[in-house]
């Protein structure tokens, strides 16, 4: 049996355009800070864990919504998910936690939450999300972490 | 001024190593972690190093070891639902019982004062209180279904059999068994916590717990019994438990261990922000409304989160500490 997604028929975004890459990114003695735009690169092609879509395809993702602190080595994602009874956000911020904690240096902390008022269960899944532990304990779900791995490759 | 002075940094573990646990003299330690192992730990002439590897006890990480008060047995509790007893009555340690029960990840484990009983926790919300029946073998005394969220931790009473949790149902519940029909229940209820209990310490008097939390506070509670000369209300002639002390402002993330040494007094954090701290109450301090200096702050102290500290029980003032980072370090606390 083949479970209906959630949201049969989200609206589809236009996907943004390619980084540009300026001359003093290419400047190898120059310090590269890590910035929002990099963060977004790094989720942008995540798809959806229901549809042939990407994340920033259905604005699951936006730019907007992620805050980067090279100081304090922090980053802050906020998703949207399409509808508010999504039931498929915690393995959405859980695929984006994911990708973000294989991508990036292991200094930088990273919080993954939905965005304020965007879901039913806003403060249930941002604790599940913000708990190392569940987040161990379920990557060493082999089916669980096959289905990230699916939406996490490009 | 005070600090924490690095003694030794000890690499071996691959992955995050989620907690150590001294032996009750003092003289070595188990840690365990993501890779699977538990790894005994001794001092060879001034440096310590890598004693024993125990393998193919658990399928998935190991969440917590500790030694048993005799310090003749080592428990480890992990994420494949079991908690292993390892001995060494043939000469080498081995897995020789094994305690099934837990639905899922089980996350703590911890033997009573007397050695006699030994308590595990889950993510199946259930603590669960087991009896040394005899040789390699342990039954079941009780299910605890207090919680309505996973347990993080348990830990006893230093002389009595008085076993508490914490969890992510933001509460600590503490149990005892009742004298009249031998039954496990919970006594009392700690509220106050704004988030997940990570873990939880008692004083070397078990009159105060000290809890710590995602909330970013340390809690200190006091415990009150019937006909206290404080005047608290007590009903149902049942000790209740006050929060008298809330440490706010020192920690920026998540607290994931305290430890209470029972020496020393001293207070110790191991925190999301990669920092150790340690607390001490100030010697003026009213016991019912105590307060608690920070005495030191040893920055970037692992280079990911910490998860573990541990005083040495000998009270030599050494602290252990582990952490996402794959490492484990010694400290040794002094006044400079």
């Amino acid at each position: 049996m083949t479970k209906t997604a959630d949201n049969i028929n989200p609206h589809i975004y236009e996907k943004g355009s390619e980084r540009e890459i300026t001359s003093s990114e290419r400047d190898e003695d120059l310090q590269d800070e890590f910035d929002d735009r990099e963060i977004f690169d790094l989720i942008r092609n995540i798809n959806d864990p229901e549809h042939p879509l990407t994340l920033e395809e259905l604005r699951v993702v936006e730019e907007k919504n992620i805050i980067v602190n090279n100081d304090d080595s922090t980053v802050l994602v906020n998703f949207t998910p399409t509808i508010p009874h999504c039931s498929m956000a915690t393995l959405i911020g859980l695929s984006i936690r994911v990708q973000l904690l294989r991508a990036l240096p292991s200094r930088f902390k990273v919080t993954v939450q939905v965005s304020e008022g965007s879901h039913a269960s806003e403060h249930a899944v941002n604790k599940q999300l913000a708990d190392k532990e569940r987040v161990a304990a379920a990557l060493e779900n082999n089916n669980l972490l096959q289905i990230i791995n699916q939406c996490i490759a490009v | 001024m005070f600090k924490l002075e690095l003694i030794q940094n000890l690499a071996g573990h691959k992955g995050i190593v989620w907690n150590v646990s001294w032996h009750p003299l003092g003289k070595y330690f188990a840690s365990c972690g993501e890779d699977k192992t538990i790894k005994l730990w001794s001092k060879y002439g001034q440096d310590w190093a890598i004693k024993t590897v125990l393998v193919d006890g658990h399928q998935r990480t190991i969440r917590e070891v500790a030694w048993s008060p005799c310090g003749n047995f080592l428990a480890s509790a992990s994420f494949d639902a079991t908690t292993a007893i390892w001995d060494k009555k043939s000469g080498e340690f081995q897995c020789n019982a094994t305690l099934e029960g837990h639905e899922n990840e089980v996350k703590s484990v911890a033997w009573s004062p007397s050695g006699h009983l030994l308590a595990t926790c889950g993510r199946d919300k259930s603590v669960w209180v087991w009896e040394v029946a005899g040789e390699d073998e342990y039954e079941c005394e009780a299910v605890l279904n207090a919680h309505n969220q996973d347990v993080k931790k348990v830990a006893w009473h230093p002389s009595l059999d008085i076993l508490a949790s914490a969890s992510y149902d933001n509460t600590v519940k503490l149990y005892q068994e009742d004298p009249v029909d031998n039954d496990w229940t919970c006594v009392a209820t700690l509220h106050s916590h704004e988030s997940t209990v990570w873990s939880l310490a008692f004083d070397k008097t078990g009159e105060r717990l000290a809890t710590c939390s995602d909330d970013r506070t340390v809690k200190i509670w006091k415990e009150y019994k019937p006909d206290n000369q404080e005047g608290v209300v007590v009903t149902d002639r049942e000790a209740v438990w006050k929060c008298i002390c809330t440490l706010s402002g020192f920690h920026t993330r998540c607290i994931y261990d305290i430890a209470w040494c029972h020496k020393t007094d001293l207070i110790a954090t191991a925190c999301g922000d990669d920092i150790i701290r340690i607390f001490k109450e100030s010697e003026d301090s009213d016991p019912n409304a105590p307060t608690f200096e920070l005495l030191c702050t040893k920055k970037n102290a692992h280079s990911q989160d910490v998860n573990c500290v541990a005083w040495n029980p000998s009270g030599n003032q050494e602290l252990l500490s582990c952490s996402d980072d794959g490492e484990i370090k010694i400290w040794k606390f002094t006044e400079a």
